[in-house]
């Protein structure tokens, strides 16, 4: 196979993984506080995406054409609105369920991504057709051989590694990160030790869903259209992937992320079946590696008690 | 003394003449009218405590509730017996039902997720379909076989299901459904995403796809599905129940409430997961065989994540466990949709909500599994 070809697959399947890693974080910090799977985060990602489209025509219509401005402005309302959509679903739907059987809560997260799905295809203007979402960051293209590095997806690569470094320090260096991971250690512990439960899994809710939001925007930069159904399959892998890394571990979800992407592009290029197959084997991959190690790579520490 | 039968003979009509009434509506005011009589009615029939007496019928006079419901079913075939429409509808309820059964074992006993039963549908529905086109093996034989393929995939999952466990386990069988769509999408040899036709079922030289006439009477060529749906269904019912009832339905239960405790006592957890997941799949894959011979066409797009959670919704919806609860659950996710043209843009919307509504206010589903009845007359406290 060509050298730049390869490259290409590689740089895609870079962008991929980042997307699948940032939404797959959301997935496992939210386990980590309520052991609860909320399956609504991808259609989250969706109305995110939506926001900031929705940003952007206003601005084109106020007249600020500044691309950089326009970047900025997406970003900051998209992954804000998801943050305060994230912390509200926590409170209204979420925690009253929180001692419910797992499969009521997984259901009825479902069913509000569905809620916010139909909406963004019914209420959006013409929201049932694809977008064509706006190349906002400069796109110009440096060739090496026969492969096209573009600036803007190396300005996205970056911002999402930013994004997962702060994720890191957010949890491992701040008070706040310690508070979340208190939680989501010994709910009661953290209670008696004056940690306002509450509003570390609202916290919670929000970056998580910011993060989201942020990988949805970044999707729409990449692949310059966003739809309705984006996040639904968006959703899917990232809650595959972050059980594949192990749930509750936010390494587990990069490593699930990135390795996700990595099967769909090496089923796309390595393998002696035709492309189209990639999913089906990295899906197929997906069940072996559960069989193989049941709590994920990067296994949940448990101990049962009888 | 047995409780009276007239309060569950009484329930029994009153559904199947809303069933009646609600495909009989014709336009928007009717069917809301319909809805709204229904829903008020059992909101009153709760509040007013006349539920207690049905359910008690539905429990301790179970076999005699089933004649009856039987009766209902043919009750509505003979009302619509030349109307496609509504025997279509029957036509499919069933086969979701006979999916649910399975579903039943395997969620409501065994406590195993199970997200892919969208795909075992989708085994049964593609088996029959290569199997009638390319072989002149007897169509009976051909659901058989369609339910059997559909176990025998399943038992490819059976190694990362028994070792997994709850959302570990969902992602196994959310893997699986997506794996299997997106194969049939782009595997040719299978009709790609354009799909395949099948031909008409024939039992016995019987032609399926003509409308017949008894007794001067004509009747839609559906009549002949719903009555073999209705047998299948009936079979299936009457394997849950015992299975249920017996000591098998007991080593379930076990494994599902505490799986540690069960395996202290001597249960072999692994082998009633085995059976429950493969007795599920096996009854998906039958309805699915079923179920494409009676549509005469199948396409990928039938066979999505979202429909896997349809089906997972029914069960929760009808609660869990209950396969009466299922029956309409079944009944109201299949059909519901379908009538309310008036609202067909927000009916997805508004679908989703009402599950939400419906989780939120009554968990346990609408009609929630009655504790077990270990002898006749036995009244737990």
């Amino acid at each position: 196979m060509d050298a730049g070809l390869l490259a290409q697959f590689v740089a895609n399947g870079l962008m991929l993984g980042m997307m699948y890693a940032l939404v797959a974080v959301g997935f496992t910090l939210f386990f980590g506080v309520l052991d609860i799977i909320k399956f609504s985060h991808g259609d989250v990602l969706t109305v995110g995406t939506f926001a900031g489209f929705s940003t952007y025509l206003g601005l084109q219509m106020l007249g600020a054409a500044n691309p950089w401005l326009q970047v900025l402005a997406v970003l900051l309302v998209a992954t804000g609105s998801m943050a305060i959509l994230g912390a509200l679903i926590a409170k209204f739907l979420v925690m009253p369920l929180k001692s419910a059987p797992p499969l009521n809560i997984l259901l009825v997260t479902l069913m509000l991504g569905t809620v916010l799905r139909e909406c963004v295809r019914l209420f959006f203007p013409d929201g049932a057709n694809p977008k064509r979402f706006p190349r906002l960051l400069p796109d110009d293209a440096m060739a090496l051989g026969s492969f096209n590095l573009r600036l803007d997806s190396v300005l996205l690569f970056l911002a999402g590694l930013a994004v997962i470094v702060a994720i890191h320090v957010l949890i491992n260096r701040t008070k706040l990160g310690l508070a979340i991971r208190a939680v989501a250690q010994d709910e009661e512990t953290a209670k008696t030790m004056g940690i306002n439960f509450t509003l570390i899994v609202l916290v919670t809710f929000a970056v998580g869903s910011a993060a989201a939001a942020f990988a949805g925007v970044m999707n729409g930069l990449y692949y310059s259209e966003i739809n309705f159904g984006m996040g639904l399959l968006l959703g899917v892998i990232g809650f595959s992937s972050a059980i594949v890394g192990g749930l509750g571990n936010i390494y587990g979800a990069i490593l699930g992320g990135f390795l996700f992407a990595a099967l769909q592009t090496v089923g796309a290029v390595a393998l002696p079946f035709a492309s189209a197959y990639k999913d089906v084997f990295a899906f197929g991959v997906v069940i072996a590696i559960m069989a193989w190690r049941p709590t994920g790579l990067i296994a949940e520490k448990t101990s049962e008690r009888v | 003394m047995s409780a009276p039968l007239w309060p569950g003979a009484l329930a029994v009509g009153l559904v199947t003449a809303l069933a009646i009434a609600f495909m009989w509506a014709e336009n928007e005011w009717e069917v809301v009218a319909v809805l709204v009589t229904a829903a008020v009615g059992a909101v009153v029939a709760r509040r007013t405590g006349w539920l207690e007496p049905a359910a008690r019928a539905f429990t301790e006079r179970e076999p005699a509730m089933l004649r009856l419901g039987m009766l209902g079913s043919f009750v509505f075939v003979g009302f619509f017996h030349d109307d496609h429409f509504p025997l279509l509808m029957a036509g499919t309820v069933l086969v979701y039902f006979l999916v649910c059964l399975g579903l039943t074992i395997q969620f409501g006993y065994a406590g195993m997720v199970n997200f892919a039963a969208a795909a075992f549908l989708g085994v049964g529905c593609y088996t029959a379909a290569v199997l009638t086109a390319h072989t002149a093996i007897p169509h009976l034989l051909v659901l058989a076989i369609g339910g059997a393929v559909a176990a025998l995939i399943g038992s490819i999952l059976i190694l990362p299901v028994l070792r997994t466990r709850g959302h570990y386990s969902a992602v196994v069988t959310i893997a699986f459904v997506l794996l299997f769509k997106t194969f049939l999408e782009v595997n040719d040899t299978l009709g790609g995403p354009q799909g395949l036709k099948l031909p008409s079922m024939q039992v016995l030289g019987w032609k399926f796809n003509q409308n017949f006439s008894v007794a001067g009477v004509e009747f839609s060529f559906y009549v002949s599905y719903v009555l073999v749906a209705l047998t299948l269904v009936i079979l299936a019912f009457a394997v849950t129940r015992r299975l249920e009832r017996s000591w098998i339905g007991l080593s379930l239960d076990a494994v599902r409430l505490d799986e540690t405790a069960a395996a202290c006592f001597g249960v072999h957890i692994a082998r009633w997961k085995i059976v429950a997941f493969t007795l599920g799949n096996f009854m998906a894959g039958v309805a699915g065989a079923l179920y494409a011979l009676m549509l005469g066409f199948i396409a990928p797009t039938n066979f999505t994540f979202g429909d896997s959670l349809i089906m997972v919704s029914i069960i929760l919806l009808g609660g869990i466990g209950n396969p009466w609860g299922a029956a309409l659950a079944a009944a109201i996710v299949v059909v519901l949709p379908e009538k309310l043209q008036l609202i067909q843009e927000y009916r997805f919307l508004l679908y989703a909500a009402l599950v939400i509504l419906v989780l939120l206010y009554r968990p346990g589903g609408l009609l929630p599994r009655r504790l077990r009845v270990y002898l006749p007359g036995w009244k737990p406290r």
